[in-house]
């Protein structure tokens, strides 16, 4: 029990000095405000599947600094975006801009799609040719009529 | 039809294809967008001599490298016996960043292991480790005569990567 009871305490410390770690009390809420949903668009880079705003990594908290600073100072999303990929690339971003490397990737499901329609459309009109019901030509219901006669030739 | 039949085959095949090249690729390997761009320029102080400054524009007319590093970092001290055989073979030089650290605590450990480095910057809150875009020390970056960016190592340099990428680009750069 006892050890319970130390194993909370200690975990309570870190908690306390994690959050400490966060918190801006003397920022500006616009600029915070601003700051977290740019950040929330960006991929932070040491643990590649948290976002900038999200993420506890070193670099994140420093990145976080720099944007606050950059915003202060007046710049434009659209500049610390650049400010970013020039360092990073396109990595960075969550959301890939559209331009020749990416085309593939923004248009290859749609190209994809296109295709299959044409396959599936192709495949079904055959399929109605195979399954329609034709009349014998003559010729065949001759034939067919000599075989139920049994003069097979 | 037979052969409209074989399409989805064929495709799997090369969904397979894109996934192996995928599997053989780090997804912590980023590519950087400096290469081939001219090195961030910078002027730090020295970390031996804070009094002194080092900056990438007195490197104009050389080949050299420009390490990240920094004594919390783990691979950093794996790749620092390397960085100092390397240095001993005056194959190209090396400049050191030391990027987040405490000043004493980095001298302290190039004195006890040795120090591969011409000349150490000191970079204590990291800035222009962000502008060289570095994410996970250690960090090398190969640049030319005119200053720019050649190749860029993430992670320790390792044998195969000295031997395979860096020497011969030297070679071609020098």
């Amino acid at each position: 029990m006892k050890h319970i009871v130390l194993i909370i305490l200690v975990s309570a410390c870190f908690a306390g000095t994690l959050v400490a770690k966060e918190a801006q009390p003397n920022e500006d809420p616009r600029i915070e405000q601003r700051m977290r949903a740019l950040t929330e668009q960006l991929r932070c880079l040491v643990c590649q599947n948290e976002t900038l705003a999200d993420s506890r990594a070193d670099l994140a908290e420093d990145l976080r600094k720099q944007i606050r600073e950059q915003m202060r100072a007046g710049k434009s999303d659209q500049e610390i975006l650049a400010f970013l990929t020039q360092r990073y690339g396109d990595f960075v971003l969550y959301k890939p801009p559209v331009k020749a490397t990416t085309y593939l990737l923004w248009f290859g499901p749609f190209i994809l799609l296109i295709a299959g329609t044409g396959v599936l459309y192709r495949y079904l009109r055959h399929r109605r040719e195979l399954i329609q019901d034709k009349p014998l030509t003559t010729a065949e219901r001759k034939r067919a009529a000599d075989i139920l006669r049994g003069e097979i030739g | 039809m037979n052969r409209l039949l074989l399409l989805p085959l064929v495709l799997f095949i090369g969904l397979v294809a894109f996934l192996l090249v995928g599997l053989r690729h780090d997804p912590h390997e980023i590519p950087s967008p400096l290469i081939n761009k001219p090195a961030p320029a910078f002027q730090l102080a020295q970390l031996q001599d804070p009094n002194k400054t080092f900056s990438a524009q007195e490197m104009r007319g050389k080949v050299w490298l420009l390490n990240f590093w920094g004594t919390w970092c783990v691979a950093c001290r794996e790749e620092h016996p390397l960085l100092i055989q390397y240095a001993k073979t005056n194959a190209v030089p090396i400049y050191g960043v030391d990027y987040k650290d405490e000043r004493a605590t980095a001298l302290q450990l190039l004195a006890d292991e040795g120090n591969p480095y011409t000349i150490t910057a000191s970079d204590p809150e990291g800035r222009l480790s962000i502008d060289y875009g570095v994410y996970g020390a250690p960090e090398t970056f190969l640049i030319d005569r005119e200053g720019v960016i050649r190749y860029k190592q993430i992670g320790p340099i390792t044998e195969e990567a000295w031997q395979k990428e860096i020497l011969p680009r030297v070679e071609k750069l020098k």
